[in-house]
């Protein structure tokens, strides 16, 4: 009979009980450890779900930097509606439940041996581990782009500088000039990000500088929220007219092949040169880098994992969440990482106590702030395929009998007050989802 | 148990009877209701300003208003769309879930000349359905709910505002004794005079 790995969890978590029923004196060395690479919302989320179900669990973060400047409603930023203080949050909650939080940076993680190691040198045991470590920007896609280019052609694709850097380009700049945004192929962090970008831009050059226009120059012929956004775009910002303060450009034509940092021109893959004002590369991504070197991610530069449990396929007793996973039908979002947080933080505790995990369930919902009073939301609930292996939409009957999945977008005809109150929810939505993941 | 509705009455006759429709609901409680916290605050207790306090909430009326965003009865920007994600029976252990969590008044500002009025206006009109100023009503031996209720005071002011503005248009069923009510309301003080009830629920902290 060939055992499984969850039926020898099962054995071994039983053998261990007996053994400490015989030996008391073990019990001190008993304490389950944790520890968790990376402290942005799915490591913080795991990391304070799993003190919540058993706070004799010790769990240790591991992230470098002090405090975390959420990527959601940094747009916001680009429109001069918000402060980059406005999205930062520090580590005092995590530590207000227990929560061991070590500012250093992760550099392997050993799934045999149970050892992560730090670049400061310490090496931190673990009975499981779970890796939430984002993404890597890989500039080297599109040629003369690098992380040094970006100081100038910035991609503020993660809150912070680059933030700043961007913003600070669009207010230097003359009234006229050109913004390209470079959106790339699926998939990639927050898929409606570069059309809510292209929004608040819009919105801040409608009040500030009205004959400049945003390019977007998509790889892909189809985006996330698309109906919603363009319908937002013609009564906001006069898109499809001559005064269009947004134009997109369809892949693969239009997607950026090349950048010329000195010139301030790029070069699309159908040989198109556009000269621009201020040029935002969202570069191609994969799993944060972490994740590449501890052999977690597969030859797609993601990482396969159990959507029971968010286990690594690769790795044993290493779970990957957020961004860097591979995860079925949910998007690359905050909330989609916040819930698999939570999914994953179950089955840990479930697996260290010997127990299989349970049944999960995940949910998604995010919001983009295209202008003032003028929100439109993107929510899915998601469960377990029937044979286990895949995250798939929950979906119900509608009206003429036929299936439908659960969520779904802002109604197309949603008048204007409802469209105000969905900025309010999306605000709500801000604090609740930085309360719930480092509160 | 008594209700504040024909409506409700239905639903807390299904949950005594133990009804559901549910197929697939062996996620545990605090799996499914885990996945609300992203908005609704960790453990129901929302942040604000928009969406509201779930921590607290009566079952009946949990389970009630979930059936109506998924049916599309009660109006809603987004919640209906989730709702059509989950069955009778994951609506039930959620409100369980949610019921038996501390309900913590939220902490906002509110207009202190306006709350002795809107003390009195609700005595006059709300408390009757809305008893003890609409604050949640548990038995204090058992720490059951005494009756059905819904979380006013120490609710998001904005979502009773939103809550009401949906009544008063007909996006949602408002029961014949509360239109009536609300009408004299309305009549005699204006929207001044519901601001002042408003108030008066955001001043129980």
């Amino acid at each position: 009979m060939k055992i499984n790995r969850r039926d020898f969890v099962k054995v071994a978590g039983a053998a261990t009980a007996v053994g400490l029923v015989g030996a008391p004196h073990l019990a001190f060395g008993a304490t389950q450890k944790v520890v968790i690479v990376g402290g942005g919302t799915g490591g913080a989320t795991a990391a304070k779900y799993i003190k919540m179900a058993d706070s004799s669990i010790d769990v240790t973060v591991i992230e470098p930097n002090k405090e975390y400047i959420t990527c959601y409603l940094s747009n916001e930023v680009l429109g001069g509606e918000r402060t980059l203080d406005s999205l930062k949050v520090g580590y005092e909650g995590l530590k207000a439940h227990g929560i061991n939080v070590v500012h250093d940076t992760a550099t392997g993680i050993d799934a045999e041996k149970k050892v992560v190691k730090t670049a400061g040198g310490t090496e931190f045991g673990f009975d499981r581990c779970i890796v939430a470590p984002g993404i890597q920007l890989l500039y080297d896609k599109v040629e003369g782009y690098s992380e040094e280019a970006a100081q100038k052609l910035p991609h503020a694709w993660k809150a912070g500088e680059q933030t700043m850097i961007l913003r600070k380009q669009l207010e230097d700049m003359e009234d006229g000039g050109v913004v390209v945004i470079s959106a790339p192929a699926n998939p990639f962090r927050c898929p409606p990000g570069p059309y809510e970008r292209a929004s608040q831009i819009a919105h801040y050059f409608k009040a500030s500088k009205p004959k400049s226009k945003v390019i977007i120059l998509d790889a892909k012929q189809a985006f996330s929220k698309q109906g919603l956004f363009t319908k937002a775009w013609e009564r906001l910002y006069g898109f499809g007219t001559d005064n269009a303060l947004i134009e997109w450009r369809p892949g693969p034509d239009a997607a950026v092949a090349s950048v010329n940092v000195d010139d301030m021109t790029v070069e699309t893959g159908f040989g198109d040169e556009i000269k621009a004002a201020v040029i935002n590369i969202i570069p191609p991504q994969r799993a944060g880098e972490i994740a590449q070197t501890s052999g977690l991610a597969d030859d797609s530069g993601w990482c396969p994992v159990d959507p029971r449990s968010f286990e690594s396929k690769l790795q044993s007793g290493v779970h990957v969440i957020g961004d860097a996973c591979i995860a079925g039908a949910m998007p690359k979002s905050a909330y989609a990482a916040n819930s698999q947080a939570k999914v994953a933080a179950a089955a840990v505790v479930a697996m260290l106590k010997g127990e299989e995990p349970g049944t999960p369930s995940y949910v998604n919902t995010c919001y983009s702030i295209v202008g003032t009073d003028y929100g439109i939301s993107v929510a899915g609930v998601y469960r377990l395929s029937a044979d286990g292996s895949a995250i798939e939409d929950v979906k119900f009957t509608g009206p003429d009998g036929t299936e439908v999945s659960a969520g779904g977008v802002t109604p197309a005809d949603a008048p204007d007050w409802a469209l105000a109150r969905e900025v309010q929810y999306a605000y709500s939505w801000y604090k609740n989802i930085v309360g719930d993941s480092f509160g | 148990m008594a209700t504040i509705s024909p409506r409700l009455a239905l639903v807390a006759g299904a949950l005594a009877l133990g009804l559901s429709s549910g197929a697939n609901a062996d996620a545990t409680a605090s799996m499914l209701a885990n996945t609300c916290a992203g908005c609704h605050g960790t453990l129901g207790q929302s942040a604000g300003p928009a969406s509201p306090i779930i921590a607290g909430i009566n079952r009946v009326v949990f389970v009630d208003m979930m059936q109506g965003y998924k049916s599309g009865d009660i109006y809603s920007t987004i919640m209906g769309r989730i709702a059509k994600g989950y069955t009778d029976e994951e609506f039930e252990k959620m409100a369980e879930f949610f019921n038996t969590q501390e309900f913590k008044p939220a902490q906002q500002d509110y207009d202190k000349a306006l709350v002795d009025q809107g003390a009195k206006l609700h005595e006059k009109y709300c408390e009757n359905c809305h008893a003890e100023g609409g604050i949640p009503l548990r038995d204090p031996e058992t720490g059951e709910d005494a009756e059905d209720f819904y979380l006013l005071a120490g609710q998001w002011t904005p979502y009773l505002e939103f809550t009401m503005s949906d009544f008063r248009e007909d996006r949602r069923e408002i029961p014949k004794k509360m239109r009536s009510k609300l009408d004299d309301l309305l009549e005699k003080d204006g929207d001044a005079g519901l601001a002042a009830v408003f108030a008066f629920y955001a001043s129980q902290q």
